[in-house]
């Protein structure tokens, strides 16, 4: 089983992210979970949200304390308290237009410890949509640094959840990610 | 019955309840639309504006009148439904013991969400624990899968002509309502082939006998909710107790008939790796899954740990339960609700009585936790099955009540 956590702020569709992967999962034959945190939910303020994705039926039905990948939506975000309880082999998907090693600094994040993937998703998505809602190109870097679903399977649901106009532009947004999006 | 082909898509337990109803497709559905609803009548309302079915959708000014709605439509024969949760629910107080008196087979889902004050919309038991000796049926949900298949076969079991009685569907707040999961669905003609047409039992009328329903026509009078003292009021209380334990054997006959569709098979309770166990988690609802990974990761370390999930809170399967629990020596209890000033938890006041009165029987503590939608992790369930351990181990006087992740 691989255990997300999302970071974003609220309004940023951080929620939908988390979602959206466990669907595309589903579409491939696995089982998956995707929720909010369980808190309060207010514009602007940093909130969370997870993903699970396993070969087997999923039980568990607590937040998830340890997760296998962390990505942060907002740049705004990056700081110790983002990685914590990350797996020792664990991923990060940031939202930056900075260098995985001076990130490792932000971070806190000793050598050895994980793997940084990195995507200036905040350009990207300004350029795409001319707004910065990065939650589905983080989405679809997840899905690349993970190997968890398939592009094409997360090409399928934004066409099936978003209404045509949007989807289109996400659709341009999430391939660009998934290519752009570099490990460190 | 041969087994269907289903369809496996992800929903949120909201959705998952709302399309169950959408396939239902009950006469009435009446509900308050607004906070504490959840998003299950919101999105039946969009099936009904879409015009995928055709039932009556009432938005009605409070969850009072949102059940008064769904009695009197019960009452004329017809299939209502509603959901709610916390302070809905309470609002709602007065009119469950009506509806569940005048013996009228509503279904209404229970999103479990904690009580004000402090103001919360997480979740926690003490809304459905609030109503638990209203009359209505009460079935626990561990998952958004297990919420869809209940919101089917509900029907089946409050119509039951040996129980006749409202059913509640419980669903954890946010834990099961907003996330989103795989599930199975059957095809929309096979739940209308499951839940059948409303059957109506047959009374003595005021002038020979008649269907249960109120007749606008007077072709078949029947007075329903009349007066009654002390020369009658025991009796129906009577009948009505009789029928919560008829409601026993026809949830698991339905939960049968259900599992040969579907392949997954519900009855009273849910018991995992219980055969064997030294100890057993015993609760309602999602945590339970969370605790069947704690019990696998406890057996990983040498802990013969198993669970016990009720499914069916009222009536409470003591039988079942007792058997169930043979052999295992240390049981904890968890109560998602506070009975204060109580003995214990309402779900181990249960189980304390299950075994009163035996030669043997399991040493027990019991754990309130999760109270306000706090989280319970896997680690805290391991936790908890040790405490238990340990103390049965130091020996155990009285009931001890324990609480699971709150600030002392």
């Amino acid at each position: 089983m691989i255990e997300i956590r999302l970071h974003g702020r609220g309004g940023q569709g951080v929620w939908t992210a988390a979602n959206l992967l466990a669907l595309a999962a589903i579409r491939e034959g696995k089982y998956a979970q995707g929720f909010p945190f369980f808190g309060p939910e207010r514009l602007g303020a940093p909130v969370l949200a997870f993903a699970r994705i396993s070969d087997k039926p999923i039980r568990v039905h607590c937040m998830i304390y340890r997760p296998d990948v962390v990505g942060v939506l907002d740049p705004t975000l990056l700081s110790p308290s983002v990685v914590e309880g990350l797996k020792k082999d664990g991923i990060l998907v940031l939202n930056s237009d900075k260098e995985p090693s001076e990130l490792r600094e932000i971070l806190g994040l000793e050598e050895g410890m994980g793997t940084i993937w990195v995507l200036d998703a905040s350009r990207m998505a300004i350029e795409i949509l001319g707004r910065e809602i990065t939650n589905t190109a983080i989405m679809s870097a997840v899905a690349r640094a993970t190997g968890a679903v398939s592009l094409s399977s997360l090409e399928a649901v934004i066409k099936e959840r978003f209404p045509p106009n949007v989807a289109e532009k996400n659709l341009e947004l999430v391939r660009r990610a998934y290519e752009e999006v570099r490990r460190e | 019955m041969a087994r269907v082909e289903q369809r496996r898509i992800g929903m949120m337990g909201d959705e998952a309840v709302a399309y169950a109803i959408k396939q239902v497709e009950p006469d009435v559905v009446a509900a308050y639309p607004i906070t504490p609803q959840t998003i299950i009548v919101e999105r039946f309302s969009d099936y009904v504006a879409d015009g995928l079915v055709r039932t009556e959708f009432v938005a009605i000014e409070s969850e009072h009148s949102a059940l008064s709605a769904c009695v009197g439509a019960a009452a004329a024969g017809a299939r209502a439904f509603t959901a709610t949760a916390s302070q809905g629910l309470a609002l709602m107080w007065e009119i469950l013991y009506i509806a569940s008196s005048m013996r009228l087979p509503i279904v209404m889902v229970i999103v479990n969400r904690a009580l004000s004050a402090p103001i919360n919309i997480h979740c926690d038991h003490s809304d459905a624990m609030g109503a638990r000796d209203s009359g209505w049926i009460q079935l626990f949900c561990e998952n958004c899968q297990e919420a869809y298949d209940t919101a089917i076969q509900a029907w089946r079991i409050a119509e039951h002509p040996d129980v006749q009685l409202p059913v509640m569907v419980c669903l954890d707040g946010f834990v099961v309502s907003h996330t989103l999961e795989d599930i199975e669905v059957l095809p929309d003609e096979v739940v209308k082939e499951f839940v059948g047409e409303r059957p109506l039992v047959r009374v003595m009328g005021h002038e020979g006998e008649v269907p249960y329903r109120l007749d606008p026509t007077g072709r078949e009078p029947l007075s329903m909710g009349t007066f009654a003292m002390y020369d009658l009021y025991f009796e129906y209380k009577r009948q009505q107790e009789e029928a919560m334990r008829a409601a026993l054997k026809v949830i698991e006959e339905v939960g049968r008939e259900y599992g040969e569709l579907t392949g997954r098979y519900y009855g009273l309770i849910d018991q995992y790796k219980l055969e064997d166990a030294e100890v057993a988690i015993v609760g309602l609802g999602s945590s339970m899954g969370t605790a069947k990974d704690a019990a696998d990761e406890l057996r990983d370390e040498g802990i013969r740990a198993g669970v016990l999930r009720i499914r069916s809170f009222r009536p409470f399967p003591t039988e079942t339960v007792r058997e169930a629990l043979k052999g295992v020596k240390t049981v904890a209890v968890m109560d998602r609700a506070l009975s204060f000033g109580g003995p214990a938890g309402p779900l181990m006041m249960d189980m304390a009585t299950v075994f009163y009165g035996l030669k043997e029987g399991p040493t027990m503590l019991n754990y309130i936790y999760g109270l306000g939608g706090r989280d319970i992790s896997t680690d805290d369930f391991k936790a908890v099955a040790q405490d238990a351990l340990r103390a049965a181990e130091e020996g155990v006087e009285g009931l001890p009540v324990k609480f699971v992740g709150v600030r002392e």
